[in-house]
């Protein structure tokens, strides 16, 4: 092999670069998202418990968002029927954020640690500047 | 072990059926049984959305800026201060401007100086819906044209096809530039279009646009598929003209431009 020297340590250094997010984060244990639902509405509820269960909003919550704004904007069917029965008015704003006016501790907590970046705030007020 | 070319088809066919089989529960979802989507009961609903603009009813600057203000506050429409960046849901314009093949030199001159209040013709041939690569305008079934802001990115495509200059393009970040704001109504984005919406939020807890509720009369909303709406009695007893009717997009805002004072 011509430039054996030359390859290994430009070999070294590369693998130096590309095993780097590994070996710096190596035995950094990352905090568990934990998120909250004590918010003040919340708290008063009697049932506590969301339009669907806690597993279903859990795995599917981006799912039924986009269902109830196709359903409200497009459509114009602004109340939505759970599995339970149970009817609720169909608004991000004025409805999921009614409750949930935690965003830090709700929304950010696991969309942080997942890294994912939902684009809900651009337009839609966060619950604390509406309060405003 | 061998094995003849026919039995390897079969059970290739049989296994790529078994695969087929085992994905079909992936199409149930556990929710999927019960859950239904309604339209509140409280809502106004229509065939097709309508407005009439009554002219003789708007005489001082501040019957326009009224019914202005109050549309742009509760929908969160941003006021840049400059005329290039402009957002505008309901605005103002000359005669010649609004209606430019009605105008004439020898109109009287209460006309050719009135000032017209434009905002979406919500049209019934709406080109800015054809036009849209995204589907993010499109029109309800209440005739309403609406846009699903999601959806926008910003081509600008409606407001080439719109001829009545009804949209508007977000190239700033409005937020800073909303006086006050509405915590019940989301704001739009950078790189966004937008437009009237008939209040389709307000006609949902069944209320009629903001900007009718204030107009003191000089708004009239209705549906014009019914023939016995105040739209349809005012039409069918005055003189009305719509903005650029020839170019047949089928405006469903009527002007009543001069006659009778009581109309």
């Amino acid at each position: 092999m011509y430039d054996a020297g030359k390859i290994l340590i430009g070999l070294i250094i590369f693998l130096a670069f590309a095993t780097f997010p590994f070996y710096s984060n190596m035995g950094k244990a990352v905090a568990k998202p934990d998120p909250k639902i004590d918010t003040p509405v919340i708290q008063q509820l009697e049932v506590k418990k969301c339009v669907e269960s806690k597993e279903f909003m859990r795995a599917e919550h981006m799912q039924l968002l986009n269902e109830w704004r196709d359903a409200a904007l497009r459509r114009g069917e602004r109340v939505y029927k759970g599995s339970d029965g149970r009817t609720f008015q169909i608004s991000f704003q004025n409805q999921c954020l009614r409750c949930h006016s935690n965003k830090k501790k709700f929304c950010d907590e696991c969309h942080s640690y997942a890294a994912v970046k939902p684009y809900c705030w651009d337009c839609h007020f966060a619950p604390k500047e509406a309060k405003r | 072990m061998s094995i003849s070319r026919r039995d390897f088809l079969k059970i290739a066919g049989l296994s790529s059926l078994g695969i087929g089989f085992s994905a079909t529960d992936l199409l149930w979802k556990d929710r999927a049984e019960a859950v239904e989507y309604m339209s509140s009961p409280k809502g106004l609903t229509a065939k097709r959305w309508a407005m009439i603009v009554d002219l003789k009813k708007f005489k001082t600057e501040e019957d326009y800026r009224r019914v202005i203000d109050a549309c742009h506050r509760i929908h969160n429409v941003p006021d840049f201060g400059n005329p290039k960046d402009e957002v505008k849901w309901i605005w103002t314009d000359t005669f010649e401007h609004a209606f430019p093949f009605q105008k004439n030199e020898y109109l009287p001159e209460g006309i050719q100086e009135k000032k017209a209040l434009l905002f979406c013709n919500h049209c019934d041939n709406p080109p800015c819906v054809r036009v849209c690569p995204t589907k993010a305008t499109f029109k309800r079934k209440d005739g309403i044209v609406a846009q699903d802001y999601h959806r926008c990115i910003g081509c600008r495509f409606c407001m080439a096809a719109c001829p009545f200059g009804s949209r508007s393009f977000n190239w700033r970040d409005p937020r800073p530039f909303i006086k006050e704001m509405n915590p019940e109504f989301p704001t739009r984005t950078k790189g966004v279009v937008e437009k009237c919406n008939f209040c389709v939020e307000r006609l949902a807890k069944g209320l009629g646009p903001k900007c009718a509720e204030v107009s003191n009369g000089g708004l009239i909303f209705g549906d014009l598929a019914d023939p016995d709406s105040e739209v349809r009695k005012i039409l069918k007893t005055h003189y009305t003209i719509r903005r650029k009717a020839e170019l047949g997009t089928r405006p469903s805002v009527f002007y009543i431009i001069g006659g009778d004072e009581d109309a």
